[in-house]
């Protein structure tokens, strides 16, 4: 049976893994390759590396993140933020990426989804959504949250896929960085409404609210940050929790 | 003791490369039919869709199939293990090898999704391999793909989702797993290290 994953995303800033607090305040908490190494060998089923500065040496220095990371890590790497082109995807999958997240240019340009499922494959391709409930909507956001679109989170999961996209990161910007449990309505709406696996991201704090995001969330996969980095919970104690309660996961590592 | 990863322009090969690196294995990326004389082993990779291998045409067909006639064991992954059997439904107009009798179609059911990505438990068949030796049936192991192989004679693992379908295929020098053991932590690169000692102990 296929298992759910837990995702560790590390938020890099010109080398060093940071995690901000509703997109803001950020604290350091490590060197990137070392905390993959950890991951890994506490049974992480993949690792995403989130650049969050986006500068032109913050990308050179993640590159240099990416080859660090990816040099003895034999699970899944994707990578995200600032990708706004073929020619920047391309630098990242060759640094040892597996699978790049686009946000801000998949809304700004949709067809560079298409693009890059055609040159990498679907499963090289993940689309991150990041959405903030407005009624009984779900608006989408780009630029780190800052900027309001004008699509809905589910249609634009289901263009999204359309256009070729391998997976959606789907993160609540109302529970990012809050502790107070994934956004199951939203994760669930958009995992029923599209072929392709989904990512729950934004708002981990227990081990129950990954249960709740498995189950009520439909969710494929969890993401999350500093739950992971300080420790808080262990992954092996997450991911024995989830499997005692009825969660497929991957036990052997 | 050199190994030819076969590049088809099926995407990014950058982290088998590694796997096999990190094995200490001699591998390289081999784009031209030439590239094959004085390998040891064939390794046939690929993500994407079924119609890239079209780019392996009449020549690499005829190499590849005399490299086995003359004992150079051959591993394909993911739609290198589809390529081994007689064509995919994803695309209809390009033959497979042909190696094994079959033909590769799309995952379907209700309940699943598709692509199927993430990890997933091998079951073993309950015969020897020397492609999984020291792995335990219901290891894990990471796969992304849409289309899969039937369950045939060859079949030393199955997967389900949705349906079973073959996640590793062996017969004597011919090798293919549709999972990504560069992917799969300690259990991919055990498979891939099974390779290299087939490759280096011939048939």
């Amino acid at each position: 049976m296929l298992a759910k994953r837990l995702i560790a995303c590390l938020d890099v800033r010109d080398g060093s893994v940071v995690k901000g607090v509703n997109f803001k305040g950020l604290r350091n908490a490590g060197d990137p390759a070392e905390l993959a190494a950890r991951y890994n060998e506490e049974g992480i089923d993949e690792l995403t590396v989130l650049d969050v500065t986006a500068t032109l040496e913050g990308r050179r220095a993640l590159i240099d993140t990416i080859r660090r990371v990816s040099e003895k890590l034999f699970i899944p790497l994707a990578v995200g933020g600032g990708i706004r082109s073929m020619d920047d995807a391309r630098a990242i999958i060759e640094a040892g990426a597996d699978k790049v997240s686009i946000n801000s240019a998949a809304l700004a340009q949709p067809s560079l989804i298409t693009a890059l499922a055609r040159t990498y494959g679907s499963q090289a391709v993940i689309v991150a959504i990041d959405a903030k409930r407005e009624g009984d909507r779900y608006e989408v956001f780009g630029r780190s949250g800052t900027t309001r679109d004008r699509r809905e989170a589910v249609e634009w999961a289901r263009e999204a896929a359309d256009r070729g996209a391998g997976e959606i990161l789907l993160t609540s910007i109302d529970r990012d960085g809050t502790r107070s449990g994934f956004d199951c309505e939203l994760t669930a709406a958009v995992s029923t409404a599209v072929p392709i696996p989904v990512i729950a991201s934004g708002g981990a704090g227990t081990p129950e609210h990954f249960l709740d995001v498995f189950s009520a969330g439909r969710a494929d996969a969890a993401l999350a940050a500093s739950i992971f980095h300080f420790s808080e919970h262990a992954v092996r104690d997450l991911k024995h929790y989830l499997a005692e309660h009825g969660v497929p996961m991957r036990l052997d590592w | 003791m050199r190994i030819a990863l076969v590049d088809y322009g099926a995407g990014n090969l950058a982290s088998v490369l590694k796997a096999f690196r990190a094995l200490g294995a001699d591998v390289h990326l081999v784009s031209d039919v030439s590239g094959l004389a004085g390998a040891r082993g064939i390794v046939v990779p690929g993500v994407g869709h079924f119609s890239a291998t079209a780019s392996l045409g009449h020549d690499w067909r005829g190499a590849i199939r005399e490299a086995l006639d003359a004992g150079i064991p051959l591993l394909g992954i993911c739609v290198g293990l589809q390529w081994l059997f007689e064509g995919s439904t994803e695309a209809p107009g390009s033959p497979g090898l042909g190696l094994i009798r079959g033909r590769c179609f799309r995952l379907e059911g209700d309940d699943v999704k598709v692509p199927h990505v993430g990890w997933n438990q091998l079951d073993l068949a309950d015969r020897r391999s020397r492609l999984f030796a020291g792995i335990a049936s219901g290891s894990s192991a990471y796969f992304t793909h849409s289309y899969a192989a039937p369950v045939v004679d060859e079949t030393i693992a199955t997967t389900t989702h949705a349906v079973p379908f073959s996640s590793a295929v062996e017969r004597d020098l011919v090798f293919g797993v549709q999972f990504h053991p560069e992917k799969s932590g300690r259990t991919g690169l055990r498979v891939l290290e099974n390779f290299l000692h087939v490759v280096r102990e011939g048939r």
